[in-house]
């Protein structure tokens, strides 16, 4: 019919293009270019302004984000590509908040060390391009597109202090174990396709709605196979474990802003994804998903408490805590409720901001490059630096899940929907690994306020930087803001947990 | 089905009693560090500010209508998604607790009075406990109480961990995992009862009251129970969970010492008579000869391991979990005497032990140890310092006319009633207290003098057989500031065991309410018949006159 149309000389018919809902990525992504022509055009460009332009480049991104939150146009644009609900809305809340902090603290990281180069923050819009995206996406194809955006982004940034080995190394780790993930990212889409006939979620979600009695075994066939692999393909992702190998190296070599950054956007957006795409497309079949999500929570919380524990590198102790975080995360979605997705929500907006204040705290710390970050040189930290240790104190406590800390009421949300859904199992092994967790974070308080032999690196931390108040004060202050008034976000989450397509 | 109802204005009183020492802390964070006397003087200002404020409580809660059980309840809405309330209040169980933990908190200052290294970090660190521990006697909000219960491991580790004794990184660490392992079951309960309710009333809810008349079935119950139990028994501690408990202490510094034993401590009893007995009837009586049991044998292993004991500080911890033990007892005893008598040993428990552990502070102040075998002699040395000790000893060990004696008595008499072979275990404790107690008095302040030592001068050599070394050692006795430590304790101490009327007389509705679920010698269940729970929280609600049935009498 189309063939006929174009000889005819019709115009080409096409949805209505209504570009409103990704203001924000056009935004970003035309910061990003005329950050790269900048550099290219005018290389003497002072670096700072490179910073200034990036960091507006977010503001407006934010702006933008803000004024869909009260969008009343359709729900699901550009041929149903994109969805404009305010679930999306949140998660580019968070995550573009992220990338708001994570801008000034890599400009004085790259000017401290002598690593600055012109790619830098187009390289970073990218990412967060490609992280506001996926949260939006309504489609498989458009899911793979932003996933790829960001990852390629991320492995370049990871690698990006090129006389460091352990940068290299754990981009090259990142990069070989990602292109895996992707691979079986696509073969589930593949498989989606292949069960539902479309690649639009909604779309699947209603063929298999709809299959669910009259479909042929081999459609059942395809969609059990998809499940698999996209939760495979999500979980390299959001660093769960089996498929968490990747995430120590590359979080101990990328320089630590990246890390900071990384740590906390990739797995908003990563889940913002995994949990539409398995509530929206993948939600006819959830008695079948939910307990293979269950047992790889159950594994991660386990495996990233315990193997946390032997980690005498900070970073590292802080990847293997984030394998543990995802689990305690994908408990929300394990729980297959409202309740659960709202939790989630919570505990990513929460963690973001613990995890981001906890690594711009190791970024002072471990001084010109990235030495010192050792559990051992921390200590005293908190006597000389009352401010730098007591924030990151207050992070640990957090991820320890303590109250009067956003990590605790994430924990509370998360724990309440498991047993809404049944699985009082869950909720057993997360108290006890929160108590495993609780060891090893509290290893680093202790050492930070011992008063004697203090470490050289401590002697040396300089925290006169303003990016420095800025970067752990914002973090902390949401850290107790969101502990203690809890309802600041869940009056927000209200709207946005529930998912539009 | 929420029981709370508008109620009649009032001073937020608790509120204020509450966050008045944190309000404190964040004052002092504005003072800069070096001003070390500015920020010990702010300190005791506001422990003081504080304990005055709990007088006006006290005078508020006399106020009240007599009828009332439960006095001065703050209510709001905390979190509207999740449903957490803001709900604090007062009954006889918890209002002397409260009076205790703000007495006791000024005495913590002063027996801090000596610390310089870091000391902003470290009073601070005592306005902030003082805020959870009040917090957690008047907190009837489940999550609310969590929140408290949780939050007063942070002061307390830090308190331990940055100003404790050689192993305190040890000590710390294992008191923290011990907890919070223990805690993390209370957790779990805590948020099952909280879906629980939803599933039941539609509308989710931590509220105390609500949650106790809540139908559970009774395997449910009982594994409830055991999550608080647990929680609870590794506060107090318990036997098989208390192995942090010497550890702790001793490395604890004094006054960190008094707050674990007088007050942290405490929370696990109260949390027991509060949540165990008051949520849990049926599940209480299936557990109680358990409990009774675990009672016994702390009662009993903690005196006969403390008699063992070399190091002053190790052995009065000992002490301390035989006489919590006593205090469990009375609580599963399940008799209004038992009742009584373990809130008001809570408490006396609090004044004598922790003045205990402050004189064992002034030793080592003065000698440099708490090693009983190079102690010897000192009662002609340090004269008023060792007749105080002897005084605060005869105290704890229940001697007629001194605070312990009234509540060791009204235990005994309520596990009497109960069953005769409990309450001869239980005299066993008092036997065993005053032999461990008196014999580590007579190993320290009489006999030989076994190490010289001028004040604050410990000498590392055994001289202690040089025959002239005694008399060369010049010790100063109590100074003017540990008068002010000791003189409000030992009026404590003398009023509550001449007159205790007063507290006794308050104490007793409550108790009569916790104990009026458990009927007769041998309590059986008999107004809890099925899954019928409505035991205590309607009593409560009815009792402060809300628009509901109320099946109590």
């Amino acid at each position: 019919m189309t063939g006929a149309l174009l000889a005819a000389g019709a115009p080409i018919p096409h949805p209505p293009l209504t570009f409103e809902p990704v203001a924000p990525e056009l935004i970003l992504v035309g910061v990003a270019l005329a950050l790269m022509l900048l550099d290219a055009l005018s290389p003497r460009t002072p670096k700072r302004t490179h910073a200034w332009i990036a960091f507006a480049g977010v503001v407006a991104a934010i702006v933008e984000s803000a004024l869909l939150w009260n969008w009343h146009g359709q729900k699901v644009v550009l041929g149903g590509m994109v969805a404009a609900d305010r679930y999306a809305v949140f998660l580019r809340f968070v995550i573009l908040g992220i990338a708001l902090l994570a801008v000034p603290l890599a400009q004085h990281y790259l000017e401290r060390t002598g690593e600055w180069r012109g790619e830098f923050f187009p390289l970073l819009l990218f990412a967060v391009t490609g992280m506001t995206l996926i949260v939006a996406a309504a489609d498989l194809i458009l899911v793979f597109l932003a996933l790829e955006i960001l990852s390629l982004s991320l492995y370049l940034l990871t690698g990006f202090s090129l006389r460091r080995l352990r940068s290299v190394e754990g981009a090259m780790k990142y990069f070989l174990l990602g292109a895996f993930s992707s691979a079986f990212f696509l073969y589930g889409v593949a498989m989606a396709y292949g069960a539902a006939g479309t690649t639009n979620l909604a779309g699947i979600g209603h063929a298999l709605t709809g299959g669910g009695s009259a479909a042929a075994g081999g459609t059942t066939t395809f969609a059990f196979l998809a499940i698999g692999l996209l939760a495979a393909g999500f979980g390299f992702k959001v660093a769960l474990v089996p498929f968490h190998m990747w995430a120590p190296d590359a979080y101990q070599g990328a320089p630590t802003p990246v890390t900071a950054f990384m740590s906390a956007a990739t797995k908003v957006a990563a889940f913002g994804a995994f949990i539409r795409v398995f509530t929206v497309a993948l939600g006819p079949l959830g008695s079948d998903w939910r307990p293979l999500l269950a047992v790889l929570a159950g594994v991660s919380i386990v495996a990233g408490s315990v193997l946390a524990i032997a980690q005498t590198n900070v970073k590292r102790m802080l990847a293997y805590s984030s394998v543990a975080h995802a689990g305690f995360i994908l408990i929300g979605l394990a729980a297959g409720n409202a309740a659960g997705r709202q939790a989630a929500l919570f505990y990513l907006a929460s963690y973001g901001a613990m995890i981001l204040g906890a690594f711009a705290v190791v970024m002072f710390v471990s001084g010109r490059g990235e030495r010192a970050q050792d559990l051992a040189d921390y200590r005293g930290l908190a006597i000389r630096h009352p401010m730098l240790g007591g924030a990151l104190a207050l992070f640990l406590l957090s991820l320890a899940g303590i109250p009067l800390t956003a990590g605790f009421i994430s924990k509370l949300a998360v724990f309440s929907a498991a047993f809404q859904a049944g699985e009082g199992w869950l909720v057993i092994l997360g108290v006890v690994a929160s108590v495993v967790g609780a060891f090893f974070y509290l290893r680093l308080v202790i050492l930070m306020y011992m008063q004697e032999r203090e470490s050289e690196a401590v002697a040396a931390a300089r925290t006169r930087a303003p990016v420095a108040a800025v970067a752990v004060a914002v973090p902390a202050l949401a850290t107790v803001l969101f502990g203690v008034f809890p309802q600041l976000l869940f009056g927000m989450l209200q709207s946005a947990a529930s998912i539009r397509f | 089905m929420s029981a709370i109802g508008p109620y009649p204005g009032h001073f937020p009183w608790l509120t204020v009693v509450t966050f008045a020492p944190l309000a404190g802390a964040v004052i002092m964070l504005f003072v800069p560090r070096s001003r070390v006397p500015l920020l010990k003087w702010l300190a005791l200002a506001v422990t003081l500010v504080t304990f005055g404020l709990s007088i006006g409580m006290l005078a508020a809660y006399n106020a009240e209508r007599s009828g009332q059980v439960l006095h001065l309840v703050d209510h709001a809405t905390w979190s509207s998604t999740l449903h957490l309330q803001y709900f604090l209040g007062v009954d006889g169980i918890s209002l002397f607790l409260v009076l205790l933990t703000t007495f006791l908190l000024p005495i913590a200052v002063l027996a801090s009075w000596r610390i310089e290294a870091g000391a902003k970090a470290y009073l601070a660190s005592f306005l902030v406990l003082e805020t959870t521990v009040v917090g957690c006697f008047v907190a009837l909000d489940l999550l609310l109480f969590f929140v408290f219960f949780e939050a007063l491991l942070v002061p307390t580790y830090l308190i331990i961990a940055g100003w404790g004794g050689d192993r305190r990184a040890y000590a710390a660490i294992k008191f923290f995992i011990f907890t919070m392992g223990g805690s993390a079951f209370l957790l779990a309960a805590i948020i099952f009862l909280y879906v629980k309710s939803g599933s039941v009333t539609g509308t989710p809810t931590f509220n105390w009251l609500d949650l106790s008349n809540l139908p559970l079935s009774v395997s449910t119950a009982r594994w409830l129970f055991l999550g608080f139990f647990v929680a609870f028994a590794v506060k107090v501690p318990l036997v098989p969970l208390s192995t942090w408990q010497p550890d702790a202490y001793e490395q604890a510094p004094t006054a960190g010492t008094l707050v674990l034993a007088a007050l942290l401590a405490k929370i696990g009893a109260y949390g027991m008579i509060r949540f165990c007995l008051s949520m849990f009837p049926q599940a209480t009586v299936w557990f109680r000869t358990t409990a009774l049991v675990l009672a016994v044998i702390a009662i009993i292993y903690g005196a006969i391991v403390a008699f063992a004991q070399t190091d002053m500080k190790r052995l009065i911890a000992y002490s301390s979990l035989s006489h919590m033990g006593f205090i469990v007892l009375g609580i599963f005893a399940l008799s209004v005497q038992s009742e009584s008598g373990s809130v008001l040993y809570m408490v006396n428990h609090g004044l004598s032990t922790g003045a205990l552990f402050l004189l064992t502070g002034m030793l080592w102040d003065r000698i440099g140890t708490n090693d009983l075998r190079r102690m010897g002699g000192l009662a002609a040395r340090v004269p008023v310092l060792a007749g105080v000790f002897l005084f605060m000893a005869l105290a704890s060990m229940g001697l007629p006319g001194l605070n312990n004696f009234v509540s060791e008595f009204l235990v005994l008499l309520g596990t009497f009633v109960v069953g005769s072979p409990w309450a001869v275990a239980a005299v066993t404790a008092l036997v065993l207290s005053a032999i461990y107690l008196l014999t580590a008095y007579r190993r320290a302040f009489h006999g030989v003098p076994a190490i010289a030592g001028g004040a604050g001068a410990p000498s590392a050599e055994g001289n202690g057989h040089g025959g002239a070394a005694p008399a060369a050692g010049a010790l100063r006795d109590l100074r003017g500031i540990e008068y002010a430590v000791l003189v409000p304790l030992i009026a404590a101490v003398l009023f509550l065991g001449v007159y205790p009327k007063p507290v006794l007389s308050k104490i007793e509705p409550a108790t009569n309410v916790v104990a009026g679920c458990f009927s007769g010698a041998m309590p059986t269940p008999s107004r809890l018949a099925g899954t019928e729970v409505a035991c205590i929280g309607g009593y409560y609600s009815g009792a402060i006159a809300l628009p509901r049935s109320s099946g109590s009498p």
